[in-house]
């Protein structure tokens, strides 16, 4: 078996005195969709901001690809391809789609502010092969025909698929996506879900995401991790989650 | 929040539609009309008018068009502009004055990036802060350099009055000095910067500039360089308005001291580029257009009006209250400045001009 993509080893993370997380430890495989529930300050989100070095946590390691860190800042988990999406709406709002995408793989780039600004052969080259990486990715997503549109005019859920295309375009090799459905109906949560397991499917992207809608998770992932109160109370296959009493007890029996 | 500043920035930030491929060449055409009009009108416009209205004009554009780069595309907000101004043009003198071998160009650029240089310089709080902060801190720039050249006479190579005066203005030994001259020096120096802003706003940079602007914690997220972005628009910025400041001073003025470019100076901009539009680069000539010229237009227009019945002082003091009312009435109409105003107008006039184009095509088939 191959070695895991992530691996967590007693991440504490507490703020102002109260904990977050809590010695808490867990794999994920290489290509799979990983899935982390979890009631409301279950800590999901600060896990993720500290994989992606947002937050530093107070003791542990993070083990990304073979690689230890501690801390690592957020520009440089995406170098090493660590891609992110956002609970709230964080695009660049006045920017076009299409603009929002190609900032997605400024990180890739090799020209210089003098190219740019005289518009030099390296840059006129680079930015077709940019574009033309974007567009595949706004194809990929079904974002074609709102290339040209002003971000911040989009609806919620289009603009919550820019943001996965902004992500997605750098091709990162571990993806994390922070409540990609919320506040969507079911058929958006559905044409969601299906671009997230193509996603996986067929660029090989790792994914770990927080989801709230267990229906959803259950038919997404691969691996479940259920967090409460910054501890990990299930870990395992899905169906195997589902029945655990602990999962049931701090979980799945409240109603949410 | 921390994020005050790059908020009350963004309010005001026109959304960028980019350029449609179709219109490229309508616009490059309309451009290069445009240019060769402005070249031209040494030829009919009096020494008054390119003296007093267009020579003061270009150059407040220009520096308009440095601080939009900085605070409209970057979202970073900044009072240091007269302090910019100031150190191109104290850097622009001293090598005149002191390699008066070197192209005249060449020594406005030099002095432009001196002036970059101490941008970034300036800039280097807005790694760690922002918003009102950051205001805060490029007004202690703005005094600094106003002290600093007031302080030491080296850079006014001692003159009495710690005043400076336009060296000998010439390229290729053609002398400058004549109004036509200037206006012609200032006019080309516009159209260069302005032509390479275009890119550069339109280029990978531009989009690193608006994304920090924008949503400055997803930038760092996805893999932006933010803290490098931020220093390079400071330095792109001070470069530009240094240039202008050196013209503004040596093509405008003729003899500069260092309270030419004092705090007023750098409101003055500040109003020009949110009148105008931030994030927009039409919107640096209509700001500057407004700031500019509207003061002249309504003193001629109070004097043939009023001039005998009201005292002068009391006449200048009516008009600045009209000006003053004038501005916060356009804010409240448009926020995003007149190149938003500009750009829906068109947008109504479009579809009539293409129904009547379309009745003409129509009428000769």
């Amino acid at each position: 078996m191959t070695e895991p993509i992530l691996q967590l080893r007693d991440v504490s993370l507490s703020f102002k005195g109260i904990k977050a997380l809590n010695a808490l430890s867990f794999e994920v495989e290489r290509g799979e969709i990983c899935a982390l529930i979890g009631p409301n300050g279950a800590g999901k989100s600060s896990l993720l901001n500290i994989i992606n070095g947002v937050y530093r946590a107070d003791s542990g390691a993070v083990i990304f690809d073979g690689a230890r860190f501690v801390r690592i800042r957020p520009g440089h988990a995406a170098h090493l391809g660590i891609g992110r999406t956002f609970q709230h709406n964080a695009l660049f709002r006045h920017l076009s789609v299409l603009d929002n995408v190609l900032a997605g793989l400024i990180r890739h780039s090799r020209t210089s502010i003098i190219e740019h600004a005289f518009g030099l052969a390296r840059d006129r080259r680079e930015t077709r092969e940019f574009t033309r990486q974007a567009d595949e990715t706004l194809a990929f997503l079904d974002l074609t025909r709102h290339r040209d549109t002003i971000a911040a005019t989009l609806p919620y859920g289009v603009q919550k698929r820019v943001d996965l295309a902004r992500a997605l375009v750098g091709r990162p090799s571990l993806l994390l996506l922070d409540e990609p459905m919320a506040g969507m109906n079911q058929d958006e949560k559905h044409e969601m879900s299906r671009f997230i397991l193509e996603a996986n499917r067929a660029l090989g992207t790792t994914i770990v995401l927080i989801e709230h809608d267990m229906s959803v998770v259950m038919g997404l992932s691969h691996h479940v991790v259920v967090l409460d109160y910054g501890r990990k109370v299930g870990d395992g296959a899905p169906e195997s989650v589902r029945r655990d009493p602990d999962v049931i007890a701090a979980y799945l029996g409240t109603v949410h | 929040m921390s994020t005050i500043g790059s908020d009350t920035v963004e309010q005001f930030v026109a959304a960028d539609t980019g350029g449609r491929s179709t219109t490229i060449w309508w616009r490059a055409g309309a451009v290069t009309a445009l240019l060769a009009l402005l070249a031209a009108l040494p030829l009919v416009a009096s020494d008054y008018w390119l003296n007093a209205v267009l020579i003061p004009f270009l150059i407040m554009s220009l520096t308009a068009l440095g601080l939009n780069l900085l605070m409209g595309y970057a979202g970073q907000a900044s009072l240091g502009t007269g302090g910019f101004m100031l150190v191109g043009t104290y850097a622009t003198y001293n090598l005149l004055l002191r390699l008066p071998e070197l192209p005249l160009p060449v020594s406005l650029l030099l002095g432009g990036i001196i002036s970059g240089l101490v941008g970034v310089i300036a800039g280097l709080p807005s790694l760690r802060i922002k918003g009102f902060y950051l205001v805060a801190s490029t007004l202690a720039t703005q005094f600094l350099l106003e002290w600093l050249f007031n302080q030491y006479g080296w850079f006014s190579n001692y003159s009495t009055s710690s005043s400076i005066s336009a060296p000998r203005l010439a390229i290729l030994g053609r002398d400058l000095s004549s109004p036509a001259g200037r206006y012609l020096l200032t006019l080309a120096t516009v159209a260069v910067v302005t032509a390479i802003a275009v890119r550069l706003v339109r280029s990978q940079t531009g989009r690193t500039w608006m994304a920090i602007r924008d949503m400055d914690t997803a930038a760092a997220v996805i893999g932006i360089p933010v803290a490098s972005g931020k220093l390079k628009a400071f330095f792109v910025s001070s470069l530009v308005i240094g240039i202008a400041g050196a013209l503004w001073g040596f093509a405008y003025l003729g003899t500069v001291d260092a309270r030419s470019f004092n705090l007023d100076r750098s409101f003055q901009v500040m109003f020009a580029i949110i009148i105008g539009g931030m994030g927009s680069i039409v919107g640096n000539y209509l700001g500057a257009a407004f700031m500019i010229l509207l003061p002249i237009l309504l003193d001629h227009v109070g004097t043939r009006l009023l001039g005998g019945a009201i005292d002068a002082g009391q006449l200048e003091n009516f008009q600045r209250a009209f000006f003053g009312a004038l501005i916060i009435w356009f804010l409240i109409k448009e926020p995003r400045g007149l190149a938003a105003l500009l750009s829906q107008a068109a947008a109504r006039l479009a579809p009539l001009i293409e129904r009547r184009s379309r009745h003409l095509r129509g009428g000769r088939a």
